[in-house]
């Protein structure tokens, strides 16, 4: 363990260093636990979401082929399908940007209580 | 003068001297490896999208879909989808709690030598196999590029070398702009073929698709075939074929966020909220390129065919060929010399991650336990492996030159997704998880993903005695694995491993410290800042 002590400080000279309880105290907080259960409230379901829909285009390609050839205008569902999954990847992105702003918010009342913290000492 | 070669020349004078303006700023570590995190968010996103769209995603996809139809465009989806879960799940947590490598989030609570030794492993064997496919491409590539004015040895060399410049020379910062200029001469080469495309067909879409939906060509037996190309279902098959998809989709989704070419990127920006708004740049410009594979790919298959295409270099000329139809011989000079920048943006990226992960992880931590000997040591050796790294990738090629490397791509892909993936998911969400688990973890996903490629399709079959060079399989006999793609049982294993590893020893202070790495890649307290020039 004395090996992992020193190469924290080495590889990391001029990071932020605080003692364990410090670390826990923070992680125990409030202000943190609301952080987590921010992000998670949009993470999660966004997760579940991307996934069942893009695998959603291979299942459906390659078990209902048939299906996916119906023609719609002058194209198929499939290339349809696998299109629209571009726009839906852009929109959870644009979705996860403006949630990640009140992450940030949040963060920002940890980071500066901390560093508050670590001033007053 | 032969054209395609004097574009290839103006290039290579460009980056060359851009390597020369950041040799004289990539002096100290985090300059060399991390450009001094000094890079701005929508840079890194152009340089991420460069970096990631390889001669594979090019080349390669534009020729699947000119021979396999709306299966190849399945890719180009995958190719972006990704991108989400480095959003949502890897980008920020990796930037905050990290320096230069991913194995510096795991050695945050794990024993640092044991994880960034099975680290640095896994990253040298994703870094050289994905390495090993783009150059011998690059040397078949530039050889017809350049019309034979260059061997397939010269190409392979000449590459080689210039990446090794970059790379040594120019560090990381060198990389980062090589990787977008290329990343922008790929769109606008891209978007110009694209609408010469649909000029072709008098800005009609229903012209366009009409004529995808009756693609002519003589198949292996010399018989005419018309077929409807947007159906899917040419190239994965029953009874595996679909299952093989969905392995696919495994490994691209799981895969990217595991690839250390694209992870290392995120070090170069200030903080988080830049990681993030990079991969939102990425995103933007990948899937814009992707959607335009439409038109390459299909453009390609309708307005050459894919005889033409197989009589004049094959599926990997299928881009060129058709910007040399639509447009002459400059714009196939063009569009020749936008493919070669392609894969040296790529390589470069890659050994500049080889080369990261070896000096820092494993020289320096490894071997060294954490303690540079003398200032700047980190940096020499990262320079010296360059060499190394170009050298071995300059002989492999040279070796397998005749092989079939296709499926290094995949492979590399599986190790990530498998190996990778797993442990540094599993480091920043589970408080149980420990040093036995990221061991176990990443070599079970190394071997897995390996073992199952190995008695693939990919190596395994029985070809009849006209088949060949390249296109002949590696192993006479039956395939035993029957997909090409492993993810579909390598990830899973790969998490069992690590599960399994973690739950079967005890490391009280891996438990301890998860609250300090949950913190730190939350919040970014303490990230690593940028540095002043």
């Amino acid at each position: 363990m004395a090996n992992a002590a020193r190469n924290l400080e080495i590889a990391q000279p001029k990071q932020y260093q605080a003692s364990q309880s410090t670390w826990d105290k923070i992680a125990e907080s409030k202000e943190f636990q609301d952080l987590m259960a921010t992000k998670k409230m949009f993470i999660v379901p966004a997760f579940i979401f991307f996934v069942v829909y893009y695998f959603a285009l291979p299942v459906l390609v390659g078990y209902a082929p048939a299906f996916m050839s119906i023609k719609i205008g002058f194209v198929n569902l499939a290339y349809l399908f696998a299109l629209s999954q571009f726009f839906v990847a852009w929109i959870i992105a644009g979705l996860y940007v403006r949630a990640a702003n009140n992450f940030d918010r949040l963060a920002k009342d940890i980071l500066d209580k901390a560093e508050d913290a670590k001033g007053g000492k | 003068m032969n054209i395609p070669l004097t574009m290839f020349l103006v290039f290579i004078a460009i980056t060359l001297g851009i390597t020369y303006w950041a040799s004289k700023r990539s002096a100290g570590a985090s300059a060399y490896f991390a450009a001094s995190r000094q890079i701005k968010g929508w840079q890194n996103g152009i340089a991420v999208a460069g970096d990631y769209m390889s001669a594979a995603s090019f080349l390669g996809i534009a020729g699947i879909i000119a021979f396999q139809g709306y299966d190849g465009f399945l890719f180009s989806v995958g190719w972006l989808v990704a991108y989400l879960t480095v959003l949502l799940v890897i980008a920020e947590p990796l930037r905050n709690a990290g320096k230069y490598t991913m194995a510096d989030v795991l050695a945050y609570r794990l024993k640092p030598r044991p994880v960034r030794g099975m680290a640095s492993l896994s990253t040298l064997t994703v870094s050289t196999f994905y390495m090993i496919a783009q150059m011998v491409g690059a040397g078949t590539l530039v050889k017809l590029l350049l019309g034979g004015m260059v061997t397939y040895n010269q190409a392979v060399i000449g590459v080689g070398l210039l990446m090794i410049v970059y790379v040594v020379f120019g560090g990381m910062l060198a990389t980062t702009w090589v990787q977008i200029i290329k990343a922008i001469l790929l769109m606008s080469g891209t978007f110009l073929l694209s609408i010469l495309v649909m000029a072709h067909f008098h800005f009609s879409f229903s012209q366009f698709f009409a004529a995808i939906g009756q693609v002519t060509y003589h198949d292996a037996k010399g018989a005419v075939v018309v077929k409807d190309f947007l159906t899917p279902g040419l190239r994965y098959k029953p009874p595996y074929g679909p299952l093989d998809l969905i392995s696919l989709g495994l490994a691209l989704i799981f895969g990217t966020a595991g690839l250390p070419h694209i992870l290392v990127r995120f070090y170069t920006v200030p903080d988080a909220k830049t990681a993030r708004h990079s991969v939102v740049w990425a995103m933007v410009l990948i899937g814009s390129f992707y959607i335009m594979t439409t038109f390459l790919g299909f453009g390609a298959a309708t307005i050459v065919g894919p005889d033409f295409i197989k009589g004049h270099g094959g599926t990997n000329m299928s881009a060129p060929l058709l910007a040399q139809a639509l447009a002459g011989n400059i714009f196939f000079a063009f569009i020749s010399a936008i493919a070669f920048a392609t894969i040296l943006a790529v390589v470069a990226g890659l050994t500049i991650s080889a080369t990261t992960s070896f000096s820092h992880d494993f020289w320096t931590n490894v071997i060294h336990k954490g303690v540079e000997r003398k200032p700047g040591e980190e940096v020499m050796v990262a320079r010296i492996s360059a060499f190394v790294v170009g050298a071995v990738a300059i002989g492999l090629a040279i070796v397998l030159q005749t092989a079939n490397v296709a499926f290094l791509v995949a492979l590399a892909f599986a190790v990530a997704a498998s190996a990778n993936l797993p442990v540094i998911v599993l480091s920043i969400f589970w408080r149980r998880f420990n040093t036995a688990g990221a061991v176990t973890g990443l070599a079970v996903g190394l071997l897995a993903s390996i073992g199952l490629i190995l008695i693939s399709p990919s190596l395994m079959g029985i070809d009849p005695p006209t088949v060949v060079g390249a296109a002949r399989h590696i192993f006479q006999a039956k395939a035993i694995f029957p997909l090409e793609n492993p993810g579909i049982l390598s990830i899973p294993l790969g998490f069992m491993g690590a599960i399994i590893g973690t739950l079967v020893s005890s490391e009280p202070s891996s438990q301890e410290k998860f609250n300090e790495l949950l913190v730190r890649s939350n919040t970014g307290l303490g990230a690593e800042k940028a540095t002043a020039h």
